[in-house]
């Protein structure tokens, strides 16, 4: 792909625009250039020990298997102007609340299907869509409380949506760990800027969850995260989350559901829930509904749930927003539902599940990114420029098979951010996750959110499950 | 707070004094066995270090025959005996894990700063001064860890399960050193041994940490029955039965207090400690010592039962 793309990067613009730094990086540029050159490499490891100390790896340290869960930190800021963020802002906020009415209509009346806009097998026959909340009235009419959305960015006037995560997003523990640690190495660079802060985020959620509790609740409504348990690879961020919001960290063995009220067991007696913050699957949730074998749910608690005696966050049944095919349909849907134009487009997207699409994208193997609709964390998917031969024949033959499991998107140039390597700072690709929070008065969103980055040279997969780091995201002030 | 995380943090507590607890034990047997025989240095010395560690029967299942070589092994390093001092660290550290965000930063540090340590221990210990050295290290550690709970944990009712955890742990260790060694206390008339008990009276004194302490209350050599009376009855003995219900009283109450409402551990407990208050070592002798711990040891784990029902379930 190499040649034919041209890439942006966000603090020197296109190459044809003559590596100009851009108005955001150049407080950020001047110092870079104004430092000793082991400053950066002596932070970095500041930042790595800190990491260890108070940081992500803090319930795992000293453990061998552990740490090697720990996600690369990278000290230089990507930075976003104030009327880029406004952009986004509106863009998120429009797209989240279509998301909202969107799963209301689906779990309700379906004129979107009726309308013959979404087709019907692309929810019926969607593992995630959860009969049980058919007809289901959830609290306030919401959904999704929590989402995170993946934007990429190609040039300097277009961001994509690449992604909805809109069951159980994770990352915000690095956004407001990667700020702190910023804070702490580099007040000589924050003094040059007038950064958003995002530290108000824990009690922004708070709020949010507060505001979707059930109308049957009495008094200040009690709100519990729940998590699978120690051994989850994303335990960190549970108790680290229960610990800023100030609530209790449960987990199913805490909870115990009577007369259609959930309580958990504390040293005074049992104690009502009304909001359940749940970092926990669908199918974990209630072994009485779903899989019979989970001993991390709350036997009961779906039938609470639909007595409307307690309000899940994010509701159950979500998976039907977020999954790759459905995303495909999301202008549409937007435009459903608020008749507005997206402020955000999504990727082009070829639907292999029609005809006229699938016959382009075996025209174009070679160009083009293949997904599987429910693959996720960068696994499942072909990137037809750097592929082998064979692997595309391995793909073609998929394909043909079954149509309706893939999409296709042409290879995005993700825009890149200068970044520290072994050799000094070097461009490396980055995506954006926002955390929408959506509560009874309306959207929040804390300027910013997590910026991943591919540490290696070229790589356009930011995951942490594949080698993909943290930055700390800035949006300036005005 | 969540009945699991006062659970976590009482266990944490438990468990690092019963490795404190085991340490001494080792350590006063050993001291014993290097006594010539004429000093009260008894062959099956070993076998009463596994009874005062409350474990004869998983030992014997393990093992045909007590001696310095199973004993220290199976108390100190083994992993297959639930209640080793490895063990016993192993589950504290689970156990805080558990509560992470309930510990301070200091209490966390120590008791994982304790668990990394004990990866130097893991193959053992190769010789009479390693076993020394270990053993002081475990007491050292715990003594770091009551530390870093006093000085920096909240006097809230995290601090007082955390303290129960301790006290029903240790009024359970007195009581079981008492238990196995309770033939050597009673009067000369009589006694199984003979005036060279007087080392194995020192060596119990010894393994609660109380030999000076005598003296200073005493003022006279060791003396059975004063053994008997500072472990059981004297309040002003951290490690007496007595002291650990005072305590017990204390942290129940306050408990009670914030919560506005008693229950079943706080009644027990106050019957225990009354019924101390209330002995002589004179009448206890009477009617029988053996009896007496006997009691108290099944009222313990009635309390701590009690304790698990009322608030940790």
């Amino acid at each position: 792909m190499a040649g034919k793309i041209v890439m942006y990067d966000e603090m020197t613009g296109s190459a044809e625009a003559g590596g100009a730094v851009r108005p955001p990086y150049a407080e950020l540029s001047r110092w870079l250039d104004s430092v000793a050159p082991d400053l950066l490499d002596l932070r970095r490891r500041e930042a790595e020990v800190v990491f260890r100390r108070i940081g992500i790896t803090f319930a795992v340290y000293g453990d061998p298997e552990a740490q090697e869960r720990l996600i690369p930190f990278d000290i230089i800021p990507r930075i976003l102007a104030a009327e880029e963020w406004q952009l986004l802002h509106r863009g998120l906020e429009q797209r989240v609340i279509a998301i909202n009415a969107y799963l209301k209509d689906i779990y309700g009346k379906r004129d979107i299907v009726r309308a013959g806009i979404v087709p019907e097998d692309l929810i019926f026959q969607n593992p995630l869509f959860r009969p049980e909340m058919n007809g289901q009235a959830v609290p306030h009419g919401l959904y999704v409380h929590i989402a995170g959305i993946d934007i990429v960015r190609v040039d300097p006037k277009t961001f994509y949506v690449l992604e909805d995560n809109v069951r159980t997003p994770s990352g915000v523990s690095y956004m407001l760990e990667n700020r702190e640690i910023m804070l702490r190495l580099f007040p000589e660079l924050f003094s040059r800027y007038r950064i958003a802060p995002v530290e108000n985020y824990p009690d922004e959620l708070l709020d949010t969850l507060k505001s979707v509790a059930s109308p049957s609740a009495r008094g200040d409504p009690t709100v519990v995260l729940l998590t699978p348990g120690v051994a989850n690879s994303a335990y960190y961020e549970h108790s680290f989350l229960a610990d800023k919001l100030g609530i209790e960290l449960v987990e199913g063995r805490d909870l115990t559901v009577r007369d259609d009220v959930v309580y958990m067991r504390t040293t005074e007696g049992l104690k009502r829930v009304d909001v359940i913050y749940r970092r926990i699957d669908d199918d974990f949730l209630d072994p009485l509904v779903f899989r019979s074998d989970s001993a991390l749910g709350v036997p009961g608690l779906m039938s609470a749930y639909h007595a409307g005696n307690v309000t899940l966050a994010n509701a159950v049944g979500t998976g039907i927003a977020d999954d790759k095919a459905v995303y495909s349909y999301m202008p549409e849907i937007i435009n459903f539902y608020l008749s507005e134009h997206p402020i955000l487009n999504n990727v082009p997207t070829w639907r292999c599940r029609e005809a006229d699409h699938l016959k382009y994208v075996m025209d174009h193997m070679e160009e083009l990114v293949v997904k599987e609709v429910h693959g996720s964390g960068g696994y499942g998917m072909l990137i037809g420029p750097q592929a082998e031969k064979a692997s595309i024949a391995t793909f073609r033959r998929k394909l043909k098979s079954a149509p309706h499991n893939f999409i296709a998107q042409p290879t995005l140039a993700l825009s890149t951010c200068p970044t520290c390597t072994g050799n000094g700072l070097a461009s490396r690709h980055v995506d954006l996750r926002p955390f929408v929070l959506s509560g009874r008065d309306g959207v929040r969103i804390v300027p910013g959110g997590l910026t991943r980055v591919a540490l290696e040279d070229g790589s356009l997969i930011v995951n942490s499950s594949q080698g993909g780091g943290t930055k700390d995201t800035w949006v300036l002030d005005g | 707070m969540l009945s699991r995380t006062a659970d976590n943090l009482y266990w944490l507590a438990r468990y690092v004094e019963r490795a404190e607890y085991l340490a001494r034990i080792l350590d006063t047997t050993l001291r014993l066995n290097t006594l010539p025989l004429s000093s009260g240095g008894a062959s099956n010395e070993w076998e009463s270090a596994v009874a005062s560690a409350g474990c004869v029967n998983a030992f014997f299942g393990a093992y045909d025959d007590a001696n310095e070589g199973t004993v220290t092994d199976f108390l100190a390093f083994s992993t297959k005996n639930p209640s080793s001092i490895r063990n016993c660290f192993e589950i504290a550290r689970l156990n805080a894990r558990a509560v992470r965000t309930a510990l301070t930063t200091e209490m966390w540090d120590t008791i994982n700063g304790i668990w990394l340590e004990l990866r130097n221990w893991s193959k053992g210990a190769s010789s009479r001064e390693e076993l020394a050295r270990f053993l002081r290290w475990v007491m050292g550690s715990s003594l770091r860890y009551d530390g870093s709970a006093y000085r920096t944990m909240l006097r809230n009712d995290a601090y007082c399960f955390s303290r129960i955890g301790v006290y029903l742990e240790r009024a359970d260790n007195t009581a079981r050193i008492l238990d196995v060694k309770y033939h050597l206390l009673l009067p000369p008339a009589a006694t199984v041994g003979g005036p060279l008990d007087y080392f194995q009276w020192a060596s119990i004194l010894r393994s609660v940490s109380a030999l000076t302490s005598y003296h200073w209350v005493y003022r006279q050599n060791v003396k059975p029955w004063l053994v008997a009376e500072l472990l059981m009855l004297k309040d002003e003995m951290p490690r007496s039965m007595a002291s650990c219900y005072e305590n017990l009283v204390e942290n129940l109450d306050h408990i009670g207090n914030a919560y506005g409402r008693q229950g079943p551990a706080q009644r027990q407990a106050r019957a225990v400690r009354a019924r101390l208050m209330n002995s002589r070592i004179e009448e206890i002798f009477q009617s029988g010592l053996h009896e007496f711990i006997g009691t108290f040891i099944e009222d313990n784990n009635r309390l701590s039962s009690a304790v698990a029902a009322q608030y940790l379930m």
